[in-house]
C-alpha cells in the first residue's frame, strides 16, 4: 500500500473535479478551489456498523480528509462477516475506535476521529462544526433525535447552521436514501409513517394458540419470563437469559407439537434482528457517500430527496420527492423568539397569547421538556396544573427557555423560546 | 434497535474540545447571538411528548373514563380508570397503566390492567389484547382510540382472542355461568380455582 504515490490514488477524483459537466451548476468553480473544500468539509458519520464501515471507506476514497465518527457499540462476533474494518482480536473493542484506526492506517492523509458513546452524548455546538452530517443507523429514535437536533440549530440569519443530513437505512434486500436540508425539504419526523411498522402478531395468539416456532419463542419472552422471572429485567445480551427463553420456548413448541425452535431464532426474536445483507449495505452506503460528495464539491446536483432500492427480485428503484409535512411536529413550525416579562404570572401570559397577534392562541395548553406548565384536559391534569397559573414565569421557565404549546383551533403546534425583558 | 437513548443527560464530551480555537469561539458567538446566551443548554420538548400533549387535549372521556397522573410533569406515564355503566362489568373499578416511550407515535402506549381480573381479553399478569395496542397500531391512530378500544373490551368482550383462555371459553360455552363467574371475580371471589382482586365500587 505505501508504495503508491498519494497522489496517484487521487487522479480520477481530481479530473471529475477539474471539468465541467452537463449537469454542473453555471457558477461551479472547479479546480483547485473545489478539491480543496472538499479536503477541508469536516463530515460527521453516525453509526460505525453495517453501513457505517462502507460510508468512512468510502468517504476515506472520495477524497474527504476531516471525517469524524459516532458510535457506542462495540464489535461482535455477528458483526464480522459484513462490516469489514474489524478483526476476530477487536471483539468487545468500541466500533469507532477500530473502524476510525482502520480506515486512517490504509488511505494516508485521512483524520478520523472517533467518539464512543450517544448521539445524544453531544450539544448543539458539537454538530455545528460539521459541513455535513451522514447516517448509517438502525434506530428510529436515533434518526428523530439526530433530525429534530439539526432542524432546531437552524437560524435563518446564519446559512452555516443549515447542516444537510443524508441517511442510508437497509433491511434484508431493501434499503433506501434521502437527503435533508433542515427546515426546508422533507423531514425524518415528515416521513416517519412511511416506516413499515415492526410486524407483530396477536397477543392471544402467542398466548392460546402458537403455530409458528416463533410464537413460542415470543410466549417464552413475553409471558412465562414476566410470569416466572417478573422481578428481573430481561437483557437480551445475557447468554443464560436467552438460554433461559430458549428452553422454555421449545417446552412450549413441544406442548403444541410445533418444531424449529433454535437457539438462534430465540436471539433472532427477543432482538428482533433483520438479516443484513453486505450488498445492500454496500449499494446504499454508495448511494449516500456519493450525496455527500455531490453537496460537498457541488459538482453536479444532489439527490431531491428520496431514493427507495428494492434489490428482492433483480433490481427495482424509485426517486421521488417527498413532500414536507405542513403540520410536522418537528419542522412545521420552527420555534419563535418571544420577549415576555418574567414577572408576569402564567395566567396572565396565556391570556397575553390570546390577544397577540402572532399567536391568536385561546385555549392553549403548554410545557417545557420538564414541566407541564398548564394543561387543560383531562380534568384531573387541569387541577394539577391550575396552580402555576398564579406562578410567574420566573418560577417556572428559565430565561431562553423553549415552551411548546397546543390549541385546538389549530391542527398544529407552537414552540415559542421565551427571552425575559 | 436501541432504548432509552432519549434518556440520556447531554454532557460535553471529549471531542467537543477538539475542534480548532478559531471555529469554537465562532460557535460560542453563533450560540450567543441566537439566544443571547441564556438557556442554550436546556432541552427541547420531544416530538413524542408534544403529540401526548396534543392527544390529551383530543380526548373524549365521558362519565366512565378518569385519568390520573402520580406526576403531572410526566404526561408520558399515567392510569386510566374505566367504570363501565353497562354490561357485564357494571360496577367494577378497572385501573390501566399506560406507558408511552420517546419513539411515540411510531410504537404504540404500552397498556396493562394493574388489578388481577378475570377477563376473556386480559391475562393475570395484566396483559391486554387489543388489536390496535399491538398489531394493527398505526401513528396515525391517537390515545382516544386505544381508550375507546380498552373501555369496548368490557361492553363486548371478546372470545375469539383469548388471553386468559379459561374465561374465553366460559363466555363461548356458557355466557350465563361466564355473567356469573364475572360477578363472583369482581367481588373478590375464586373462578376455577384463581382468586381474584375486589374491584367492586
Amino acid at each position: 500500500m505505501s508504495t503508491i504515490d498519494p497522489q496517484a490514488r487521487w487522479t480520477y477524483l481530481y479530473k471529475a473535479l477539474s471539468k465541467n459537466g452537463p449537469l454542473t451548476d453555471e457558477d461551479w468553480e472547479f479546480g483547485p478551489e473545489t478539491i480543496a473544500t472538499l479536503e477541508s468539509s469536516k463530515i460527521l458519520v453516525i453509526g460505525a456498523g453495517g453501513l457505517g464501515c462502507e460510508i468512512l471507506k468510502n468517504l476515506a476514497l472520495s477524497g474527504f480528509k476531516d471525517i469524524h465518527v459516532i458510535d457506542m457499540d462495540t464489535i461482535d462476533i455477528s458483526n464480522l462477516n459484513r462490516q469489514f474494518l474489524f478483526r476476530q482480536a477487536d471483539i468487545g473493542k468500541p466500533k469507532a475506535e477500530v473502524a476510525a484506526a482502520f480506515v486512517e492506517k490504509r488511505v494516508k492523509g485521512v483524520k478520523i476521529t472517533p467518539y464512543v458513546g450517544k448521539i445524544q452524548d453531544k450539544d448543539e455546538d458539537y454538530y455545528m462544526q460539521f459541513k455535513i452530517i451522514i447516517c448509517g443507523l438502525d434506530s428510529i429514535e436515533a434518526r428523530r433525535w439526530i433530525n429534530s437536533t439539526l432542524i432546531a440549530m437552524v437560524d435563518m440569519e446564519n446559512p452555516e447552521s443549515l447542516k444537510p443530513l443524508v441517511d442510508g437505512g437497509t433491511e434484508g434486500f431493501k434499503g433506501q436514501s434521502r437527503v435533508i436540508l433542515p427546515t426546508l425539504s422533507s423531514c425524518i419526523e415528515c416521513q416517519l409513517d412511511m416506516h413499515a411498522p415492526r410486524p407483530a402478531v396477536p397477543l392471544c395468539t402467542i398466548a392460546t394458540i402458537p403455530r409458528q416456532p416463533q410464537h413460542c419463542i415470543e410466549w417464552a419472552y413475553q409471558i412465562a419470563w414476566q410470569e416466572k422471572r417478573k422481578d428481573e429485567p430481561f437483557d437480551s445480551d445475557d447468554l443464560e437469559h436467552i438460554s433461559w427463553v430458549y428452553n422454555a420456548a421449545l417446552e412450549r413448541g413441544e406442548q403444541f407439537h410445533i418444531h424449529g425452535v433454535t437457539f438462534q431464532m430465540t436471539q433472532g426474536v427477543v432482538k428482533n434482528i433483520i438479516p443484513a445483507i453486505a450488498s445492500t449495505n454496500a449499494v446504499i452506503a454508495a448511494s449516500t457517500t456519493s450525496e455527500v460528495l455531490k453537496i460537498a464539491a457541488s459538482c453536479n446536483p444532489y439527490l431531491d430527496n428520496y431514493m427507495m432500492y428494492a434489490g428482492e427480485e433483480g433490481v427495482y428503484t424509485y426517486t421521488f420527492q417527498a413532500e414536507k409535512k405542513s403540520d410536522c411536529p418537528v419542522c412545521g413550525n420552527l420555534a419563535r423568539k418571544m420577549e415576555v416579562d418574567p414577572n408576569v404570572t402564567l395566567g396572565d401570559f396565556i391570556e397575553s397569547l390570546g390577544e397577540r397577534a402572532e399567536a391568536q392562541l385561546k385555549k392553549p395548553s403548554m410545557r417545557t421538556e420538564e414541566k407541564t406548565l398548564y394543561q387543560r384536559f383531562p380534568p384531573q391534569l387541569e387541577e394539577q396544573t391550575r396552580p402555576n397559573l398564579q406562578l410567574k414565569l420566573r418560577d417556572l421557565v428559565a430565561d431562553g427557555q423553549e415552551i411548546a404549546v397546543s390549541d385546538p383551533a389549530y391542527t398544529i403546534d407552537f414552540r415559542y423560546r421565551l427571552n425575559f425583558k | 434497535m436501541v432504548d432509552g437513548m432519549y434518556g440520556a443527560q447531554p454532557s460535553p464530551g471529549p471531542n467537543t474540545k477538539k475542534c480548532s480555537p478559531t471555529v469554537q469561539k465562532q460557535q460560542q458567538q453563533q450560540a450567543e447571538n441566537a439566544d443571547g446566551g441564556a438557556g442554550k443548554k436546556k432541552k427541547k420538548v420531544t416530538a413524542a411528548q408534544l403529540r401526548v400533549q396534543r392527544d390529551l387535549q383530543e380526548l373524549t372521556l365521558g362519565s366512565t373514563m378518569k385519568m390520573s397522573f402520580p406526576n403531572p410533569d410526566d404526561i408520558l406515564n399515567f392510569t386510566l380508570t374505566i367504570e363501565p355503566d353497562e354490561g357485564m362489568y357494571k360496577g367494577g373499578v378497572f385501573h390501566f397503566s399506560f406507558a408511552v416511550n420517546q419513539n411515540f407515535p411510531h410504537d404504540p402506549p404500552k397498556v396493562k390492567c394493574t388489578q388481577k381480573i378475570y377477563h376473556p381479553n386480559i391475562d393475570l399478569e395484566g396483559n391486554v389484547c387489543l388489536n390496535i395496542l399491538r398489531e394493527d397500531w398505526k401513528p396515525v391512530l391517537n390515545l382516544n382510540a386505544v381508550i375507546v378500544g380498552m373501555q369496548f373490551l368490557f361492553l363486548e368482550p371478546n372470545a375469539s382472542d383469548p388471553l386468559n383462555k379459561e374465561a374465553a371459553d366460559d363466555l363461548r360455552t356458557n355466557r350465563d355461568a361466564f355473567k356469573r363467574n364475572v360477578r363472583s371475580s369482581m367481588a373478590g371471589g375464586s373462578v376455577r380455582s384463581v382468586s381474584y382482586e375486589r374491584v367492586l365500587r
